[in-house]
């Protein structure tokens, strides 16, 4: 049985269609698994009524002949997407035990599709982080060790609860959401592919909101052809979410021809950032020569503001929270703390409610929108980010795609850089950039640390280009022939 | 720039998060920390580029201006802590 949860999605989906195995015993094969995995602490919710449930209603439709894309496949949720009648937290104390009567429009679209729901997966709060250490269930677990010591590694975050139970096969894939590298980074860190799309390619409706015009859910897998199913039902026009665009969804998975002959790619010279280890410097060469090898011209290119994509979005994002986190006031859903008046009651309520990082952040937000402030700090960084986005236009004038890191290191020690925000938000430093342009970007799993851990590198992509980055991903992804599994050190099956 | 401990109680208050004596300190160092770090930004010049307002170009939808009637009482008031007669209810606010 456990056999089920080595296959990729695009596999399992084969094997039900030629009726080889059911839903039902797949969706069970991953119920025991994710059940087996406490200790990596990827789901906050299992739900293995709905699953079953969903399975046996699929396997009813494949017998009929009426398969969805999706139809069978057990995926995660990152607890961040609202799901009808399942709690839905952000993994924030402030949500308590809030209970959408709405599905997000994402999730609709999987389970439309016939994909089966197994449960909420771990992310830090509000997807504020970049280690899932700052979640109300506390943090989740890399299921990767380092070959020379047993210390628990943070899977990356905002999505590490999405990232871990992808890498240890307790989903086929997952949903998440990427607002400064919540999605790519935590792919890198976990040897999973993760694939943020354009802005606006997928509805945000639904999704608990963290900094809106930055925010964009996508999907992490195990390969890049998962992927690029997954995103396939994903991304929709909705006229629920005003920046969703209305165009044509492409077949993505058509778009994996493996022939990127001609296709010029990019090499920044700015994200040679200083202190970077000689070990991501030797991956992004050999990724290079890998792409060089298939056919692909190799061009070098210069985004001179990338060293102010950082502290820009460090002033975008928290300004963008502080508004979007005010609707969490004791009143209308979440916690409530009573107080001697109504506004002892929301300052008591707020505090109880929200941990140290997001208040660092409604903080900092508050501050920078406050009079006097908004224009030295916030109208700054937003015309910092037109130079950001400016500078990738005009590379994409000579190239197709960028090649570059994923993140500058592999994954680090629970507790590491908890406490030091500054050195968190450095890991970001590659993926921001294009949160900030609204650009697409994939980390693919492409080698091993000298400790044996998972390593990734980012193709950036045209706006709506997803095909491209697609094509050019997996052929990354071939010639990196990454096939390492972390050991089950976790599995109390 | 730098913030003091005043500033600190002053957002603290804007933003409607309570926070104690003891936690001023410790969030001034981090939120001065994290200002000076974005202070960089002053040195690039942006004197003739305009703030992005929107990070894709796209025209900005219309729909129709029209009622719904949903009937969601039931569901809107749902979640809330303490609810009364499909109202949510809040401490007093006029005496």
């Amino acid at each position: 049985m456990t056999d089920l949860t080595k296959l990729t999605l695009a596999d399992a989906r084969a094997k039900l269609v030629s009726k080889e195995i059911t839903s039902v015993e797949l969706t069970e094969a991953h119920l025991a698994a994710a059940k087996a995995s406490d200790k990596l602490n990827a789901y906050v919710t299992l739900t293995p009524e709905i699953a079953l449930e969903m399975a046996a209603k699929s396997d009813a439709r494949i017998a009929k002949g009426d398969a969805g894309p999706l139809e069978g496949l057990p995926l995660g949720v990152k607890d961040l997407f609202c799901t009808e009648g399942v709690r839905t937290t952000a993994c924030s104390n402030i949500l308590d035990e809030f209970t959408p009567p709405y599905e997000s429009t994402v999730s609709a679209n999987l389970w439309a599709d016939g994909a089966v729901m197994l449960g909420k997966l771990n992310n830090d709060e509000f997807a504020m982080g970049s280690s899932n250490e700052t979640s109300r269930f506390g943090p989740c677990l890399n299921p990767w060790k380092a070959s020379d010591s047993d210390a628990d590694l943070v899977p990356g975050g905002s999505s590490g609860g999405s990232s871990a139970a992808v890498a240890a096969h307790l989903a086929l894939g997952a949903t998440a959401t990427d607002t400064g590298g919540s999605i790519r980074q935590p792919a890198a860190f976990t040897g999973t592919v993760g694939m943020k799309p354009t802005y606006g390619r997928c509805s945000r409706w639904g999704v608990v909101a963290f900094a809106s015009s930055l925010d964009q859910a996508g999907p992490i897998t195990r390969s890049v052809r998962d992927a690029a199913i997954m995103l396939g039902s994903m991304a929709s026009h909705d006229e629920k979410d005003t920046t969703s665009v209305d165009i044509e969804v492409p077949d993505y998975e058509a778009a994996l021809t493996g022939d990127i002959r001609g296709l010029k790619v990019g090499i920044p010279k700015e994200y040679r950032v200083d202190g970077m280890s000689d070990e991501i410097e030797k991956l992004w060469t050999q990724g290079i020569d890998w792409l060089k090898a298939a056919g692909a011209e190799i061009v070098d290119v210069s985004l001179p503001h990338t060293k102010y994509a950082l502290p820009a979005y460090y002033i975008v994002a928290p300004a963008e929270a502080s508004s979007n986190l005010a609707r969490y006031d004791g009143v209308r859903y979440g916690l409530r703390v009573q107080g001697d008046d109504i506004t002892d009651m929301y300052e008591k309520t707020r505090a109880a409610g929200f941990g140290e990082e997001v208040r660092r952040r409604i903080l900092i937000g508050t501050y920078v929108l406050s009079a006097g402030y908004y224009d030295a700090y916030y109208i700054k960084a937003q015309k910092i980010r037109t130079l950001i986005a400016q500078d990738f236009k005009e590379a994409y004038e000579k190239v197709d795609v960028l090649l570059t890191p994923t993140a500058p290191s592999p994954a680090f020690a629970v507790g590491e850089k908890v406490n030091d925000p500054l050195s968190m938000y450095l890991n970001d430093v590659f993926t921001v950039p294009v949160n900030l342009a609204g650009l697409p970007g994939i980390s693919v799993p492409a080698g091993l640390s000298s400790n044996g851990l998972p390593l990734g590198l980012q193709l950036i992509g045209r706006t709506f280009d997803e095909e491209t980055l697609f094509r050019a991903a997996g052929v990354l992804e071939e010639a990196a022939g990454y096939s390492a599994e972390p050991s089950t050190w976790w599995n109390e099956a | 720039m730098s913030v003091d401990e005043n500033t600190v109680r002053r957002i603290a208050r804007l933003a409607r998060i309570a926070v104690t004596e003891e936690e001023v300190p410790p969030l001034t160092k981090d939120l001065s920390t994290i200002l000076d770090w974005v202070e960089q930004l002053s040195e690039v010049d942006t004197e003739n580029v305009s703030p992005m307002t929107s990070v894709v170009e796209m025209e900005i939808k219309m729909r129709e201006d029209i009622v719904r009637h949903d009937n969601l009482q039931k569901q809107v008031t749902q979640n809330a802590p303490q609810s009364e007669d499909g109202f949510f209810t809040v401490p007093k606010v006029i005496e």
